[in-house]
């Protein structure tokens, strides 16, 4: 029995020390990607084409999913605040939420599932196919040509869609606050720019965001360029990027909304 | 007639971890020679490649090509290195989101500074060279398997490198396309004055067109020479090798207890 | 995919992310309807300020004319000093009165200003003097024990005198 609970321990161990291993080998990595932006930069084509793969065509998922969570949010609020009488103050309860919260963490788990994995699955498979090594040896530096273009087009759309993610779900929370259940329009609009601070709500949650952004897709293209190069590899590596990245956002959320929320009290 | 020695590969040792892959590895290559390196599955041949294109380093001894050490180049140096050599991949390795014209071109694009009317007719010319000039609007996904590995072909060649490393050209071809892909690396080897090293498992294919083989077996020369050299070789790997024999040096079973045993007939039981 | 369409798709999608942050910016918050770049600052000393916080409103008969921007204890003379900022459009009297109102029952908190009758002007960097401190809810059920023992008090001396 001691036997089995050593081995057990060595397990442990083992991969506590490999995850280590990994996170370093991770960040060398980032910093490698942000020292070679510079072709990023000098052919910004490369960039916008990447901004098309992973935010124009985020854009279906995250306008009707801001959509719905904006719908719910004025459901659910009307529906808890009309026992205090204070179903005017719906527009403020929607707003604040998706502003402060559930606009930057949504968004960036939507991101990560569907860019981020998207990603990691593109590098993943031209680690595999041998079309990294042979750009190797052409003498082009795959992380500045493939990874890095790829790394900015996501902390660059990471923003705005999670800001249309906000805006589509106040109209969602408007629509069935105002539209379908008759909470006063007036009441609905004020109310919000009232207890909306721009500097305090909205440029915090920018901040989230662009955390998010960044976390997200340097895990995502960290997870491609690292896989194994074989069919279970870039799945495996897919799965771990939607894995990783929900964690950290979750993590990060945590504690940015600490630092900043704090002033509450 | 002497010609320049472009490759030279001196008490090469490689080991995998604890693992010692390949032991001893002496080579010189001439410029302009077509030349093959051959042994069984796993017995290096690709680390071989590895090793020449600088893309991993020896744990002893060196690799010289074109008069410089390769891991002991710095960056900037092993780059411009590299821009002499090609290396084409088992099965193309082709750029799948670029068009067959943007392949070819995606080096000359990298690496220099020439006008697009320019590249469009160079692009041109070297997919002309392997006979695919028709096909260069097509996407990589629509290629068969000998298309594609002659779009990596041209691709190799756009800068006119002194030196081409093929990793397993004619596996999985059929038989015509083997013929065409053969009589490209002679005709393109000649006609641009490079060299080629062959890593294949081939061995009718390539003996028609090479000018000197080595035989890797167990991470060691086991024998070299010039195909007829080889053809007629006793050395017992070789033959069975060239000959493709069953049983050899190579055996047939793998490592295993007493057939009888196994079967409990031995002992009793049943 | 065309490279024209694709740098299309790319512009359209980041006009319509600028788009959607600036409708955060000026439709859902606040920041359109205060700025405080041209605004003045008053200074008003409580006693007790409550719960008020630093960006609370400041109001006056109602509209909000501006915002606290600093609270800080004054050890000398251990009352609180309120830094406020006010926009230039309004101009206040010196008799103004400052009290710490409450919004609703149990809201938040903020300055009410109530302005006097006096010609000049309080200016940039002025102290209001007249200022009444929060309600502080212990004190006045303290208050009102107080009151309602000292009236029965009263009452049973006047029984006391009647008899």
């Amino acid at each position: 029995m001691p036997r089995r609970i050593a081995i057990g321990i060595r397990g442990i161990g083992h991969r506590v020390i490999d995850s280590t291993w990994r996170l370093g080998y991770a960040s060398r990595f980032f910093l490698l990607i942000l020292l070679k932006s510079g072709t990023s930069l000098r052919r910004f084509g490369l960039v916008i084409r990447e901004l098309y793969f992973t935010g124009v065509l985020s854009l279906i998922i995250i306008i009707v999913s801001g959509l719905f969570v904006g719908m719910v949010l004025g459901l659910q609020g009307y529906e808890t605040l009309q026992r205090f009488g204070a179903e005017s103050a719906v527009g403020t309860m929607v707003a604040l939420s998706l502003v402060r919260e559930l606009g930057p963490v949504v968004a960036a788990l939507l991101f990560a599932s569907r860019a981020g994995s998207a990603i990691t699955a593109e590098i993943g498979l031209m680690k595999a196919t041998e079309q990294l090594a042979a750009m190797e040896m052409m003498a082009v530096d795959p992380i500045a040509r493939v990874v890095a273009p790829r790394f900015w087009a996501g902390v660059i759309s990471m923003p705005f869609l999670a800001a249309m993610f906000s805006v589509v779900g106040v109209f969602g929370g408007y629509l069935v606050a105002v539209v379908l259940i008759g909470v006063d329009d007036g009441s609905f609009w004020s109310q919000m720019q009232n207890a909306v601070d721009f500097r305090y709500d909205i440029v915090n949650g920018i901040i989230k965001t662009c955390v998010f952004g960044v976390a997200v897709t340097a895990v995502a293209v960290f997870e491609g360029y690292d896989a194994s190069p074989t069919a279970e590899g870039v799945s495996g590596a897919t799965t771990r990027t939607v894995v990783t990245s929900s964690l950290v956002i979750l993590g990060l959320d945590f504690v940015l909304t600490s630092f900043m929320f704090r002033g509450m009290s | 007639m002497a010609s320049e020695i472009l490759v030279e590969v001196k008490d090469l040792n490689f080991s995998y971890g604890e693992r010692p892959l390949l032991r001893g590895i002496n080579m010189t290559m001439h410029r302009g020679k077509v030349i093959a390196i051959m042994g069984g599955s796993g017995s290096g041949k690709t680390t071989l490649l590895r090793l020449i294109g600088g893309a991993i380093v020896p744990t002893s001894g060196h690799v010289k090509v074109a008069g410089k050490i390769v891991h002991k180049l710095k960056r900037d140096e092993l780059f411009q290195l590299r821009r002499k050599m090609s290396m084409l991949f088992q099965f193309g390795a082709l750029f799948t989101d670029l068009s067959v014209f943007d392949n070819v071109a995606f080096q000359i694009r990298e690496h220099t500074d020439l006008p697009e009317s320019m590249i469009r007719d160079l692009v041109l010319m070297k997919l002309q060279a392997v006979g695919l000039r028709g096909a260069h609007d097509l996407m990589p996904a629509q290629l068969s398997g000998g298309m594609a590995r002659r779009v990596a072909l041209a691709r190799s060649i756009a800068l006119d490198p002194l030196l081409i490393m093929y990793d397993e050209p004619f596996t999985g071809l059929d038989p015509i396309s083997l013929t065409v892909i053969g009589n490209l690396i002679r005709r393109l080897t000649d006609a641009l004055g490079m060299t080629s090293i062959v890593v294949t498992h081939d061995v009718q294919e390539s003996l028609k067109i090479v000018d000197y083989v080595y035989f890797i077996s167990d991470g060691v020369i086991a024998a070299h020479g010039t195909p007829d050299e080889v053809r007629e070789s006793v050395a017992p790997f070789v033959h069975q090798f060239v000959h493709g024999e069953e049983d050899g040096p190579v055996t047939f079973h793998y490592p295993a207890k007493a057939y009888a045993s196994d079967l409990k007939l031995e002992t009793g039981l049943a | 995919m065309q490279r024209a369409t694709m740098d299309l798709w790319v512009g359209l999608f980041v006009l319509a992310g600028i788009g959607a942050l600036l409708f955060l910016a000026l439709k859902v918050g606040n920041m359109g309807t205060y700025s405080s770049a041209d605004g003045y600052t008053l200074v008003g000393n409580f006693e007790n300020i409550g719960g008020l916080k630093v960006r609370a409103p400041v109001k006056s008969a109602g509209v909000v004319v501006g915002r606290v921007t600093d609270i800080q204890l004054n050890t000398k003379t251990f009352d609180a000093a309120v830094t406020m900022n006010i926009d230039t459009r309004y101009q206040f009297p010196k008799d103004t009165f400052a009290s710490i109102l409450t919004s609703g029952l149990l809201g938040e908190q903020y300055i009410g200003l109530a302005a006097g009758g006096d010609d000049a002007l309080l200016k940039n960097g002025d102290k209001i003097m007249k200022t009444n401190s929060a309600l502080v809810l212990e004190e006045m059920i303290g208050r009102f024990l107080f009151d309602k023992a000292s009236e029965n008090k009263d009452e049973k001396n006047g029984k006391d005198d009647k008899d």
